[in-house]
């Protein structure tokens, strides 16, 4: 199951070409950018590991293609996403965030129901990749 | 320039229209106009300048146009205008469509060499990403090279930089600074920088004629004044200062007029009373020639 999180989920996968652009967009808003990767998609996961600190400093995108890369590499398997930040006093929060890699296989989510009282239903969902420990989820022998 | 592409060999390129028209004219007569002397590193900006505009030229004709090597070493005794001129390349080379951004990233070894293992690697990578997109400038580069010390870290920064200088060319421009015999040995000991330099600027030092200028300059600034006096006293203090050490050029020069300032502050707040706004701005000769260099006979 293709999981759709963040901005332009909908769409294809991007080249890296077209990353770059919408890295150059953050960084000309002056949205500082940061690298997060996971191995946990749950929706409501919002605490991603950061894949170094958010680059304050970095004025064009080659320098954070040059740190999206090392995250690729050293996470092949795992969701790598990109999030910038703006800070302007009256918005202060994410101001785009995307999928800039996923595994090559995703397991999907299952449907739990519990049982309450008075035959109520509660329902929740639940990633298969996560019934493994950390580090087993994803990976070349769990396609 | 009109952005059709011109693909016909036998078309004709006009010259003339792309040397009037491009961006970058304003940038270079800046330059000219702004910075007294120099002429032989003029002559060479110039010259960069020419060769890029032309590679764009080419590129447009559809001809074969390799992105040249940009990177550069500017040497010279200190207070020649290395970093003012450098800061005028990364513009240059913005205008040009040689770096993305064009703001310069000045760093010197503080900036790129670590405390203890390991250290150096990530802070080296943070200022070359900090710089990406325009001009990398390391001041007194010869720094990172401490021969005397073989497991000085120096060694892991000019590693990574000789590898960002030739793979990532798109991205930025490295120039490399310092005094001239230095950087000699530095490039000597580094055969690896030497031939990834495509440009060696010389920065010659300034003559008493254009320190004077430069000094008018900054006093014309700083909206203070010379007299008659206080302008003959400035240009023998010049020729003695010329002969001292530690001369810095136009940082001498730069200083010396602050502290005519600071002088001609307290000989008129000890003076009292009522004075012309002129006298505010007047440096007085009494002002320049109570300076040390006049003292040591």
């Amino acid at each position: 199951m293709r999981i759709t999180q963040g901005t332009f989920s909908y769409l294809p996968d991007f080249t890296y070409e077209q990353i770059r652009e919408q890295v150059q967009y953050c960084l000309d808003n002056d949205w500082p950018v940061s690298i997060e990767y996971t191995d946990d998609p749950h929706p409501r996961n919002v605490y991603w590991e950061m894949w170094g600190l958010p680059m304050f400093e970095a004025k064009d995108a080659a320098a954070v293609m040059l740190e999206v890369n090392g995250c690729r590499k050293a996470h092949p398997h795992l969701y790598v996403r990109i999030s910038g930040y703006d800070r302007r006093l009256g918005r202060q929060t994410t101001a785009i965030s995307f999928l800039v890699q996923r595994p090559p296989h995703e397991p999907g989510f299952r449907l739990a129901r519990q049982e309450g009282a008075d035959r109520q239903i509660r329902y929740t969902t639940l990633s298969y990749a996560t019934d493994r420990p950390s580090g087993e989820r994803y990976g070349p022998d769990r396609t | 320039m009109s952005e059709a592409p011109v693909t016909d060999a036998d078309l004709v390129v006009d010259l003339d229209a792309a040397i009037r028209e491009t961006p970058v004219n304003e940038a270079l007569d800046e330059l000219e106009r702004d910075l007294i002397g120099l002429a032989p590193v003029k002559q060479r900006v110039r010259e960069i300048a020419g060769l890029l505009m032309l590679g764009k030229l080419r590129e447009r004709a559809g001809l074969q146009a390799e992105r040249p090597t940009l990177h550069m070493s500017f040497t010279g005794q200190p207070g020649t205008g290395k970093t003012t001129v450098a800061m005028r390349m990364a513009k240059i080379l913005h205008l040009l469509g040689y770096v993305r951004k064009g703001h310069l990233v000045v760093a010197t070894r503080d900036d790129l060499v670590g405390q203890y293992v390991g250290h150096t690697a990530p802070k080296t990578k943070e200022v070359v990403k900090r710089a990406m997109g325009g001009v990398l400038f390391i001041d007194e580069a010869y720094y990172l090279y401490r021969p005397e010390n073989e497991r000085d870290y120096g060694q892991e920064a000019i590693e990574m930089l000789l590898q960002v200088m030739e793979n990532h060319r798109d991205d930025l421009v490295v120039i490399l600074a310092g005094y001239g015999d230095r950087m000699e040995t530095f490039f000597r000991s580094n055969p690896g920088f030497h031939s990834r330099i495509a440009h060696h600027l010389e920065f010659p030092n300034y003559s008493p004629d254009e320190l004077m200028t430069i000094a008018e300059g900054f006093v014309r600034q700083q909206e203070y004044s010379f007299d008659d006096a206080s302008r003959a006293a400035f240009s023998e203090y010049i020729a003695r200062r010329i002969t001292q050490p530690h001369f810095a050029n136009a940082r001498s020069v730069r200083n010396a007029i602050d502290r005519a300032k600071l002088r001609q502050a307290s000989r008129l707040l000890k003076q009292g009373g009522q004075v012309p706004v002129s006298e505010l701005r007047r440096l007085d000769a009494a002002d320049i020639r109570q300076s040390r260099v006049f003292r040591e006979e």
